[in-house]
């Protein structure tokens, strides 16, 4: 029986052996958080994958391709063995996902170098990857770290806002938001916490020393469930009233749920809003709701777009991604609808895109979400982008 | 003078949640000799049911309070199964056995309530802030557990001070064997004794549920402070445990309060604020390193 097997797969593949590679699926794994107190922020980027892989009718370039999910449990070390597992052992094509700038750091020579293996970020951009680490099979679909405050930096600065104060998590990520508030936001910083990641969930101390500071508005960047955390510490505090909340990554579809009506009137900024009105877009964030009954955040729609990506450069391959020159050419060139609108990479590789203020409100139906209020910086590049070696 | 007194205040507050967990990590140490690594599963355990019940009450109240005695019971059968096995073996038997009831509870807590963590919502009535002095707001949430916890520790202390159970706790503490062979039900004692252990821990969880999160592991990072504690003030000595976690409390808000802004005068802000936690938590343990040096047995130990 066993050898009957066997047989026939032979003749199959000797006889057929285009429509047979054909058929071998293009292996893509996917890093992110599963577990733990983080795990919202990988099920909505596995649910957006899925919804790409719907999109696309499980086929890229003709060919079928799969996606293995690795959990990094939050940890870098983790993650960095999930990555070598997806590399040496599954063989992927691509790997995708990492949510977090220090798992990433602590994966990328394994894939890019070690693994010889494209990686695009569908979140993390940590400045040393954007600048002296820039490497030719690194793509982002999401942004470098510094861009984000500084599109909101930019946007306080310009509303005339005096003095901040400004917290974020003591990691790689952390740095580099606060780094870029201090680009655009020229007024007076009152106070600077780099609190403890991410063990540190109890802002007790820290809010009372921004309560005596009396800044002109309070800038954070606690992503997910530390958001949550902070904002409720915030208001629990008495300060919601008194100092405006200003923050990047620390309301959105993941943490909104939980934040409910506290987040109301906060202002952030982000590269991709759900009403963004381009036509893939619309049919994305629309798609998602019915399935889920939640809006998709930017996580997900970041590593929708990394799904898009790979697939466009394996549509103009007819499926054949052995020739990794080629592959990289091709994501180079973008050619895909992202869900924020078209963009173009820089020479690092990193998108040059819109930066756009929201604003926490309730929809038509009462359920809390973001909307887009103004645009704060127009096809923005990151500021690291000239200490990357490649042109 | 304001400012100082809220992060005092916080301080308290840190303090007597840590102690809560500590009081039943120094009876079960004093009394029966028991290392019990699971005991921050337990202060997980209070969480994850208040989490439960309150989503069945629809009352924070009322599911915290039925939170407490399913801890306890929980504490009981914790006792029964396991850790009476565990009392004439050496410390690390216990250890070892104690370890396997933390990745137990951890496994068991992923299956029943999934990987993804639970938030719990601070009361309405409890929503917002308090003066504590004019012009001083305090939230109003973590002066309850400053509440909540202080009456905790007075009703411990008489417990243990006052009453026949108080007596034979302390007698316990000194001398297991001696009050063994006095006729006293050591069993029962024992099995009280964790469980009431039990309940000061899932009430410490439970309260710290709505500042921190519901999450798997979260007992497990306390744990150690509360063990600093228990050498600090001296094992088996609750007034030694009350005292050693207002140290603690005010040495964890005065490193994450004080020191950044100390050491930014002569360091960059990302050192600075990176080093301040570190040198924080040191501090801790240089003042065990040094309450050791000076008593051996902790400041309130009743043995070496």
């Amino acid at each position: 029986m066993k050898f009957g097997l066997f047989g026939t797969a032979t003749i199959a593949a000797i006889g057929l052996a285009m429509p047979a590679m054909a058929q071998t699926p293009i292996k893509i794994g996917f890093i992110s958080t599963f577990s733990g107190p983080q795990a919202a922020i990988g099920e909505d980027m596995r649910r957006s994958v899925e919804l790409a892989k719907e999109h696309l009718g499980g086929k890229m370039g003709g060919r079928p391709f799969e996606i293995i999910y690795e959990d990094d449990q939050f940890k870098p070390d983790v993650g960095k063995q999930k990555s070598e597992k997806l590399v040496q052992q599954d063989k992927v094509n691509v790997v995708t996902g990492y949510i977090w700038s220090n798992v990433l750091l602590a994966s990328l020579k394994t894939v890019t170098e070690e693994g010889d293996t494209i990686l695009i970020s569908a979140n993390a951009g940590p400045s040393q990857i954007a600048g002296e680490l820039c490497n030719k099979n690194f793509f982002s679909t999401s942004w470098q770290n510094d861009q984000t405050p500084m599109a909101m930096g930019q946007y306080l600065q310009e509303k005339g806002v005096k003095s901040l104060y400004l917290m974020a998590g003591n990691y790689a990520a952390g740095k580099d938001m606060l780094a870029g508030v201090k680009r655009t936001f020229k007024g007076e910083i009152k106070g600077e916490d780099l609190t403890k990641w991410p063990d540190q969930l109890d802002f007790s101390a820290e809010l009372a020393k921004i309560r005596a500071a009396k800044p002109d508005g309070i800038f954070i960047f606690y992503p997910g469930a530390h958001g949550v955390q902070f904002l409720t510490q915030y208001v629990q505090a008495g300060l919601k009233s008194q100092i405006p909340f200003y923050q990047v990554f620390s309301i959105d579809a993941i943490t909104l749920p939980q934040q409910k009506e506290l987040a109301l009137g906060t202002l952030g900024a982000q590269e991709w809003v759900n009403d963004l009105p381009n036509e893939q877009n619309k049919r994305y964030v629309a798609d998602f709701k019915k399935k889920h009954g939640v809006y998709p955040s930017y996580y997900g729609a970041q590593s929708y777009d990394s799904i898009m990506l790979i697939a466009s450069a394996a549509e103009a391959l007819k499926g054949d991604l052995s020739n990794k020159d080629k592959v990289r050419a091709e994501m180079k060139k973008a050619n895909f609808k992202s869900l924020r609108g078209d963009f173009k990479y820089n020479t690092n590789q990193f998108p040059i895109q819109n930066f756009y203020i929201q604003e926490a409100v309730k929809d038509a139906d009462g359920m809390m979400t973001v909307k887009t209020i103004a645009t704060a910086v127009k096809d923005g590049k990151d500021p690291y982008y000239e200490k990357c070696p490649m042109k | 003078m304001d400012y100082l007194l809220l992060q005092m205040l916080n301080g308290v507050q840190l303090g007597l949640l840590m102690f809560l967990l500590a009081a039943g990590l120094t009876l079960t140490f004093g009394i029966m000799d028991l290392v019990n690594l699971a005991h921050g599963s337990l202060y997980m355990m209070g969480a994850y049911f208040a989490w439960t019940l309150i989503g069945w009450t629809d009352s924070f109240v009322l599911g915290a309070l039925l939170a407490l005695p399913a801890t306890f019971l929980l504490g009981i059968v914790v006792e029964a199964v396991v850790a009476r096995r565990l009392y004439a073996r050496d410390h690390l038997d216990q250890v070892l056995a104690t370890f396997g009831l933390i990745l137990f509870f951890n496994e068991l807590v992923r299956v029943l309530w999934g990987a993804a963590g639970k938030s719990i919502a601070v009361p309405a009535f409890l929503n917002r802030t308090v003066e504590i002095l004019p012009g001083v707001p305090y939230p109003a949430y973590r002066f309850a557990i400053i509440v909540v916890g202080g009456a905790v520790a007075l009703l411990l202390a008489w417990l243990v001070a006052r009453t026949r159970i108080g007596m034979l706790i302390r007698a316990g503490a000194s001398n297991r064997r001696m009050i063994g062979a006095l006729g006293v039900n050591i069993e029962l004692l024992f099995t009280l004794v964790f469980g009431l252990g039990a309940v000061f821990a899932g009430l410490a969880g439970l309260m710290a549920a709505p500042i921190t999160s519901v999450k798997i592991g979260m007992g497990d990072d306390i744990l150690i402070l509360a063990f600093v504690i228990i050498v600090i003030g001296g094992i088996g000595s609750i007034k030694g445990a009350f005292v050693a976690a207002m140290v603690v409390g005010q040495i964890d808000i005065v490193g994450r309060a004080f020191l950044p802004d100390l050491l930014k005068t002569f360091l960059s802000t990302s050192a600075a604020s990176s080093a301040a936690p570190a040198i924080s938590q040191i501090l801790v343990y240089i003042v065990m390193a040094a309450v050791l040096v000076w008593r051996p047995t902790g400041l309130f130990g009743q043995r070496a």
